[in-house]
């Protein structure tokens, strides 16, 4: 099967490369607190993105599934404080929480089965905060408002988590492979149908497809992936709190995934990195103080202007220039397309 | 539990419904006419309550005007909130009609922008309007005893928005045009009606509400950043369980999710923020149009 054509080969080819040698030359602050940073956060923006362009569902519950998988990890990760009733090893834990995710992300997908575009949305940001609310006023599970902390996550090859090139290196290569099962979901016979069903979902039910079977397991897909990113982004906090996974962490992964553009799954990471870019480096501008009202008129610029985010407008600044791809197998993927 | 007890806690959640029904009211008749999510409305909300606070406090401390510094106030929080709304309305949200999604992205964006403003310019302290000296202060209740009258305020208040707002949109000239403007849009504007004008007065009197709601609500109880989240839900949770663009709906789901969260807090005081999404999951998976929803045609 064709995932990408040879040349997208070739070009994602010297990306990771070039990722993969950023240890080489960056200082660790930069490996951890930017690129790292915007890999598991983009891991979850990316199961929004192929939501969102797949499958039409924009959703505002991914957040909180990855709330679900951090969670259950951090519930049964060994040294956590307070420490779990069953503590399990971290090669059993994290599995399970993403199995956790993916289930949560199929119980979002059910309840909002006969939901579609603004519906979908208000349902899923009412979940998101349903949820995190629950996770603040639960003691016996969740630790309430102050979370669990602690949890460091694995060692790899003997070295613990938090050594920057372990954390680097993991994330990239986990949100590498999340990226390209992506791109090869999508060109699955179910990829094919979810896709239909975005743009005409009676006639793909005329057709004899199940649509509502395919939209929760779109859904679970998408908690699959937001698991992951879950799981990470714990780690990379060093726990969790209900905070971490509110309304303005809910938001600030839509941010990411609309500042980089809905059209193409790269855009989610490419949005995470200008979100942590300005999350870092805002304060030395206008002040941490007013960090919200600059991300959000940037957002809102972006909104306005190019709703396609960086990468539409890349792709249309590339077809100005004259290079346009021949080989677009992706179809969709510049152009001002809206996501239904 | 006495029935004295009951009889409280039923209209403790009745007067929190009255407070959700004018705010949602404002929500869900934006989205009625133009099927736009207003995100921003419970920043309208705070807009509502922090400007109105800013014009009464000083009356308030004036000897010359202290009596009517709350009523000054409401008038200026429902005004700021209606010129805010009209902004968004004509500013951004007019000329990309039709695109819900985008719309509703832009809203998003202006919430975060109006909160962290409103942030910088009245700070992060915690404020309560005083009741004028009318509805302050207890009243005698049959059956409960005493319970203060600007709550059994917000109930008439909410009684009356219910009814004004019918009248408005079925006795009324500019209701008629409304209603047409929900069933379709494009033959209204054949119809030599202007209907960008009508979309940014009704924005602006969805957003009038959030405002008159904003300086209600920090009367009955004190405002700190972060209302507006709060707000923004319930209006969300509110016309999803009622249904969208009926005022009867908004008017049930808002009692429903008033009663539903007075009574958690009694019977279940941890959980009791879970109950309104139970109630909201359950309430759509059986009727995903909302209680008194229409179905889409």
């Amino acid at each position: 099967m064709i995932i990408m054509s040879t040349r997208r080969w070739a070009l994602t080819g010297i990306g990771l490369a070039i990722l993969l040698s950023l240890p080489l030359f960056l200082p660790n602050f930069w490996l951890v607190n930017i690129f790292g940073r915007a890999l598991v956060y983009g891991i979850v923006a990316l199961s929004l993105t192929f939501l969102a362009h797949y499958g039409g569902f924009v959703s505002l519950a991914q957040t909180m599934i990855a709330g679900v998988a951090g969670y259950a990890v951090a519930m049964m990760a060994p040294n956590a404080i307070p420490l779990g009733d069953v503590t399990l090893p971290y090669a059993l834990a994290i599995p399970l929480a993403v199995l956790a995710a993916t289930v949560a992300g199929a119980v979002v997908g059910l309840i909002a089965v006969n939901t579609r575009e603004i519906y979908l949305l208000m349902i899923t940001l009412a979940l998101a905060v349903g949820f995190s609310l629950f996770a603040q006023s639960n003691i016996t599970w969740f630790n309430g408002y102050e979370g669990i902390r602690n949890v460091v996550g694995p060692e790899i090859f003997g070295r613990p988590f938090r050594t920057p090139m372990v954390f680097y290196y993991t994330a990239l290569i986990v949100a590498a492979l999340l990226y390209l099962l992506v791109l090869y979901v999508v060109r699955t016979p179910f990829g094919l149908v979810l896709q239909a069903i975005r743009d005409s979902n009676r006639r793909t039910a005329a057709i004899g497809f199940h649509v509502g079977l395919h939209r929760i397991a779109a859904f679970a897909l998408a908690g699959f992936i937001a698991g992951w990113g879950g799981v990470l982004i714990t780690f990379y906090n060093i726990g969790i709190t209900p905070s971490s996974i509110g309304l303005w962490a809910t938001v600030g992964v839509l941010i990411m995934a609309v500042i980089g553009g809905l059209g193409h799954p790269l855009g989610a990471f490419i949005g995470a990195l200008i979100f942590a870019l300005m999350d870092t480096f805002a304060s030395s501008i206008i002040g941490h103080d007013r960090f919200n009202t600059l991300i959000g008129m940037v957002f809102l610029i972006i909104v306005l202007l190019s709703p396609d985010g960086v990468w539409g407008m890349g792709g249309r600044l590339a077809a100005a220039l004259g290079r346009k791809d021949r080989n677009k197998i992706t179809g969709s993927n510049t152009g001002s397309e809206q996501p239904r | 539990m006495s029935l004295q007890f009951i009889l409280t806690v039923t209209l403790n959640g009745l007067t929190l419904a009255s407070l959700y029904f004018i705010v949602a009211c404002g929500f869900s008749l934006i989205f009625g006419l133009m099927r736009t999510v207003n995100m921003a409305h419970g920043s309208l909300y705070m807009v509502g309550a922090y400007v109105g606070f800013a014009v009464y406090d000083p009356l308030y401390a004036s000897s010359a005007w202290a009596s009517q510094a709350w009523l000054i106030g409401v008038l200026a929080g429902i005004a700021a909130a209606a010129l805010v709304g009209l902004i968004m309305q004509v500013a951004f949200l007019g000329w990309m009609q039709g695109q819900e999604l985008r719309q509703a992205l832009v809203t998003i964006g202006l919430s975060i922008i109006i909160a962290d403003q409103l942030l910088a310019t009245f700070g992060g302290n915690p404020f309560q309007f005083f009741a004028p000296d009318m509805l302050f202060g207890p009243v005698q209740v049959p059956g409960i005893g005493r319970y203060p009258v600007f709550r059994l305020f917000q109930v008439g208040l909410a009684i009356a928005v219910g009814v004004g707002l019918w009248l408005l949109l079925n006795k009324t000239k500019l209701g008629i045009v409304v209603r047409a403007g929900v069933d379709d849009r494009q033959m209204l504007a054949a119809c030599g009606i202007n209907v960008p004008l009508v979309a940014a007065t009704v924005f602006a009197l969805g957003a009038a509400l959030a405002g008159l709601g904003g300086v209600i609500g920090a009367t009955a109880q004190p405002m700190a950043l972060g209302v507006d989240v709060r707000f923004l839900l319930m209006s969300l949770v509110v016309v999803i369980v009622g249904g969208m663009g009926s005022i009867g709906g908004t008017a049930l789901g808002a009692l429903l999710i008033g009663l539903a969260e007075q009574w958690g807090q009694v019977l279940f005081p941890t959980y009791s923020v879970i109950l309104t999404f139970v109630i909201m999951a359950s309430v759509l998976a059986v009727w995903p149009q909302g209680l008194l929803g229409r179905k889409p045609t």
